[in-house]
């Protein structure tokens, strides 16, 4: 530290200053927001049944953690979340390969991918709990409808865009198909294959929320839809509050992995 | 000198939906072990599909090659497509890899290649931290790491600038010379083949055939730079010259 010139010194000063105005003003609108929220709703302004409060959100939580089991239903979602990912991952890198390695498997399968990738999926919700029943599995299947088809023809893009020439490098030691995809096509893509994970979280998430709106008999889904069916809107919004708060664990969950 | 490897009448089609391209019409030539052969002609005259076709990576329409017993071909392409993911030493060790002949004793070869060449203390740097001559030398061994006696040089320096070209040139052949390899060089450049070869075969205009071949006889064979101030150099350089303008 001490060998830096008075300039860069200055320099790292300026950053550290920078790093703790951001964190002053996040925490500031944080504390603001739910400030205004209590008080609005303490003095009347807003109505409490409708829009409940910070202090019932928390009261709630508490009531959910003691005596109904919160911990599992954000268990169960967080377990779906995790195994439509897996899955998800599995299958698109499995089926990017197959479309890579059999050109003309992937031009058969062309049109269909870019329909299946287009096609709005929740509109698919009711066939799914009418096909699969209610369960588990339907969820994990809405999830991974959801973010398979974009992962495939994310990494498959990939795939086609590495560097002919290293191909062309591979080829003239005399590579196999699948040895051009060893040595240089896949290590080529982990930065691909990992901004793909980055997005399929949040997609997995929001695949997995959408089904168990539609069935399940656990979950915070689920929690969402008891509560907003018996209008007891304390529940949906602390659910809610909680979806928040695990997107954000997720997203810097995938940060580290980076 | 021993006759090494010789090709004979190879024709070469392409073929595209809208057309079908006549690349070579008619090339014959051989190699004897430690030449250095250059070839030039106009650009698009099929100039580096002969290399393809003898590095096996394509497959001539009509023609035969006969490559004599025990001995083997590496082709070294035109830029260095150095793996960005891989260090030095494993890029050149890719070709090893893919032939399945990685052993120990192959990578104390390659180590050793990087110790003769100077690239020891680069040896676990990755490409991205290298020069372009630098890179081009490591493109070098990791062909030479397969320990092949025929090198296939395509355009191997056009990449770089004037400057480099040279020094690299240079470097490639005393390298090759000091390694008693063979080489046959694609280039577009009269100087560098000229400067660098034993035999130089000029191409004509696609469907190519080989229009010329000229034995380089300088008055005193010394580097490539120093060849290229001899007497003789301009001579040819003239010779080859009008072949190829005759070509456009």
């Amino acid at each position: 530290m001490e060998n830096y010139s008075v300039e860069h010194t200055c320099f790292l000063k300026k950053k550290k200053r920078e790093r703790h105005c951001v964190l002053f003003f996040q925490i500031f609108l944080f504390l603001s927001f739910f400030g205004l929220w209590e008080i609005l709703v303490h003095f009347h302004v807003l109505n409490s049944f409708l829009y409940s409060s910070p202090s019932k959100i928390l009261e709630t939580l508490f009531h959910l953690l003691l005596h109904e089991d919160l911990l599992l239903h954000i268990g169960i979602t967080l377990l779906e979340i995790f195994i439509s990912f897996f899955l998800s991952l599995f299958l698109g890198v499995l089926f990017s390969i197959l479309l890579w390695r059999f050109s003309l498997f992937s031009k058969v399968m062309d049109p269909f991918l870019t329909i299946l990738n287009s096609l709005p999926k929740v509109a698919l919700g009711p066939l799914i709990i009418i096909w699969c029943g209610a369960n588990t599995g339907s969820i994990i299947f809405m999830s991974l409808l959801i973010s398979l088809f974009i992962t495939i023809l994310t990494i498959y893009n990939g795939f086609l865009q590495v560097d002919p020439n290293l191909l062309t490098m591979a080829r003239s030691f005399g590579a196999s198909k699948w040895q051009e995809f060893r040595y240089v096509v896949f290590p080529s893509n982990y930065q691909t294959i990992l901004s793909t994970l980055k997005v399929n979280l949040s997609m997995n998430f929001i695949g997995v929320i959408m089904g168990e709106l539609l069935v399940s008999k656990k979950g915070l889904g689920y929690l969402i839809m008891y509560g907003s069916q018996v209008f007891h809107l304390d529940l949906v919004i602390s659910c809610i509050f909680l979806l928040g708060m695990i997107s954000y664990i997720l997203y810097l969950l995938i940060q580290k992995i980076k | 000198m021993k006759k090494i490897l010789e090709i004979s009448n190879i024709k070469k089609y392409y073929h595209t939906e809208k057309e079908e391209i006549f690349a070579l019409k008619d090339i014959s030539f051989s190699v004897n072990e430690g030449d250095f052969l250059s070839i030039v002609g106009p650009s698009g005259c099929g100039k580096s599909t002969i290399l393809s076709i003898l590095a096996g990576m394509e497959k001539e329409s009509d023609g035969f090659i006969s490559l004599y017993n025990g001995y083997k071909i590496a082709y070294m392409l035109q830029n260095d497509s150095l793996l960005p993911f891989r260090t030095v030493f494993e890029n050149c060790c890719i070709g090893l890899e893919i032939q399945g002949n990685l052993t120990d004793e192959a990578k104390e070869y390659v180590s050793s290649l990087l110790d003769t060449y100077g690239l020891h203390d680069f040896k676990d740097l990755y490409p991205s931290s290298l020069s372009g001559g630098m890179k081009q030398r490591v493109a070098l061994i990791r062909t030479l790491a397969v320990k092949p006696d025929i090198l296939l040089l395509d355009e191997a320096m056009s990449a770089l600038d004037y400057q480099s070209r040279l020094t690299i040139g240079e470097d490639i052949y005393h390298i090759l010379k000091q390694e008693g390899k063979t080489a046959i060089m694609v280039t577009h450049d009269i100087g560098e083949a000229i400067s660098m070869s034993d035999k130089v075969l000029v191409f004509s205009k696609r469907p190519a055939v080989v229009k010329k071949i000229y034995s380089i006889q300088l008055e005193k064979k010394r580097s490539p730079i120093l060849n290229r101030s001899d007497s003789k150099f301009s001579y040819y350089f003239d010779q080859i010259w009008r072949d190829l303008n005759g070509e456009l």
